[in-house]
């Protein structure tokens, strides 16, 4: 029985030791280079024990993708900081983490200088070179067992605080394996990745690619800026396989490049974690009238995705894409108010059960229990389900649709942010008496509201060190005084309202 | 001209856009802000910017914006 991702790996290297892998702008690795290096990095690591996840503190390369598979290859687990990330974001990671071993290059040793990391740093270009030993590599082979932690992605925290969510090689097995199935990936699937390595999306091309011997393309960042050289890219390097947020895709579809570039390659284009207008959806569908088209739904809790739809019929224009039905090996139950399962056409809390569950928030075991419960329908033995906080219902087709979410949280440029986070961000800032952040949903758009002295560019010049990119509020927005409700809280809907107005 | 610097000011408040011509560059400008650029450029000049004129030299500064508009609106 496989018990390890990296047996994707050692499987394929027999069989296609030449082919390319993973290939960005500047780096090119074969199956063979891939497996050998990484095979060094996991002997340097190993020549210490560290207890601590290990960070691998890189930019976005198939070097990052080696050191990866690296740590796991010293029986570790890790953790993907990127130095697109904000200082402070790295630094409340590298506090909730405290880690003792860090790969890198050397341009980041000055970032670690700066918050006074004490612990052990691996140069990347170094630990390459490492001779592999193959025993002591073997042994911790044997001791491992398919749950243990594999990495850490952190997703954005409602306190301020970022949480890591700790994966197990079992639940990232599961997830792939019935991906490929659903995705029909094989040898000859040709990936364009677009997801940040940092975040769990990045999973759906990083491990088909090692079990079935795929390629994948890094796609340059800025390039989802400019959609003719985008599609030309993709045209150029015979991509036949996209897993894209939606904005990406609308990005191409809204400035009509599809009628003048095609790209003739794609057959398989996934999308997620956010609606995709239909206009947009149809202006795909027209162009690439073979192709399948899968909508993806899950939280980065139950590794990845969860959920899929094939969409096989046409959408009205004010229609939502569904969400369909669980993975094979997943179940979702939908649970009303009092814990029990929604009826036909009822809505409730999306919660899901299965091998996919991650094992919690690193640190962190308060949020834990909070959001990993014992399944409320079994009282009979410790079982666990994940509760998302979606809302979603059965539509009439028996598929499953998503509703609302239960809190504050919102989707935006593919990723999942807490508006919390950013208001507790921006009430850190000099002369902001109070700040609250509302989401546009048919813009699209961040916007950030506060009272204070601060000027809006001073805000903005604070929020960049704070936060993430696609967190920073897309407007920033003064006032002079704050709108309350009759019970004293901040009047967020009057706020909504005012600022969202076409 | 004011116009487009305002409009860039919305997105960045704290950048010098009247100075700044490595907007694409130094990554000043995402695929965020050139999408929400357009709509905007669209809207405010009745101009349609079609995917041809979406290149890093149109993007680059306030001014090579400026230029853009002022060749779609002849």
């Amino acid at each position: 029985m496989q018990k390890n991702v990296l047996e994707y790996l050692e499987k394929t290297v027999i069989s296609k030791p030449h082919k390319t892998a993973y290939v960005d702008k500047e780096t090119s690795l074969t199956f063979e280079e891939l497996y050998l290096k990484s095979k060094s990095i996991g002997s340097a690591l190993s020549k210490r024990h560290y207890k601590e996840p290990i960070v691998v503190f890189m930019g976005k390369s198939p070097k990052t993708i080696t050191a990866f598979y690296g740590v796991l290859y010293s029986g570790n687990y890790y953790v993907p900081i990127d130095e697109e990330m904000p200082y402070h974001r790295i630094e409340l990671i590298f506090k909730s983490l405290s880690p003792k071993a860090v790969v890198c290059h050397e341009e980041q040793i000055s970032t670690l200088n700066d918050f006074s990391y004490q612990g052990d740093i691996y140069l990347y270009e170094n630990i390459i070179k490492t001779e592999i030993d193959q025993q002591r590599l073997d042994n911790i082979r044997e001791r491992q067992i398919d749950t243990d932690p594999m990495y850490i992605v952190f997703t954005s925290g409602s306190t301020g605080m970022p949480k890591g969510v700790v994966a197990s090689h079992r639940s990232v097995m599961d997830y792939v394996d019935n991906l490929s199935e659903i995705l029909a990936f094989d040898e000859n699937t040709v990936f364009g990745n677009q997801t940040p390595l940092y975040v769990d999306a990045s999973l759906k091309e990083l491990y088909p690619t090692i079990k079935f011997g795929s390629t994948t393309y890094l796609i340059p960042k800025e390039l989802f800026m400019f959609p003719l050289q985008l599609v030309g890219y993709l045209n150029e390097h015979k991509i036949n396989t996209i897993c894209w947020v939606v904005s990406a895709l609308t990005m191409i579809s809204s400035f009509g490049t599809l009628d003048k570039e095609r790209p003739k390659y794609l057959h398989t284009i996934a999308f997620g974690s956010e609606v995709f207008p239909i206009k947009q959806f149809n202006l795909w569908r027209k162009a690439l009238t073979d192709a399948k088209f899968v909508n993806l739904y899950g939280p980065t809790e139950a590794t990845g995705m969860s959920c899929y739809y094939e969409v096989n019929r046409s959408f009205e224009l004010d229609e939502a894409i569904p969400i369909g039905r669980p993975f094979n090996n997943t179940d979702v139950m939908l649970l009303n108010e009092n814990d029990q399962l929604a009826k036909d056409g009822e809505e409730g809390e999306i919660c899901i059960r299965g091998t996919s569950l991650t094992l919690g928030y690193y640190n962190d075991f308060e949020r834990t229990r909070e959001a990993f419960v014992q399944n409320p329908l079994n009282s009979h033995y410790p079982e666990l389900i994940y509760r998302t906080g979606d809302i979603g219902k059965y539509n009439e087709y028996g598929e499953l649709v998503f509703v609302s979410r239960k809190d504050n949280q919102i989707k935006h440029m593919g990723h999942r942010i807490e508006l919390g986070e950013i208001e507790m961000a921006a009430n850190m800032a000099p002369d902001v008496n109070y700040a609250v952040c509302v989401f546009d949903d048919q813009r699209k758009r961040i916007i950030l509201i506060y009272t204070g002295e601060a000027t809006t560019a001073e805000i903005a010049d604070f929020l960049k060190d704070k936060l993430p990119r696609f967190m920073i509020p897309n407007r920033i927005r003064k006032i002079d005084d704050m709108p309350f409700t009759s019970n004293g809280k901040i009047n967020r809907n009057l706020l909504k309202e005012e600022y969202t107005r076409r | 001209m004011d116009i487009i610097v305002e409009m860039l000011e919305d997105l960045h408040p704290e950048v010098d856009f009247e100075q700044c011509s490595s907007l694409i560059d130094d990554k000043i400008l995402d695929s965020f802000d050139i999408v929400s650029l357009v709509t905007d450029l669209s809207e405010e000049f009745d101009i349609t910017i079609s995917v041809e004129e979406l290149t890093p030299e149109n993007f680059n500064s306030a001014k090579s914006i400026y230029e853009m508009v002022q060749r779609l609106i002849d």
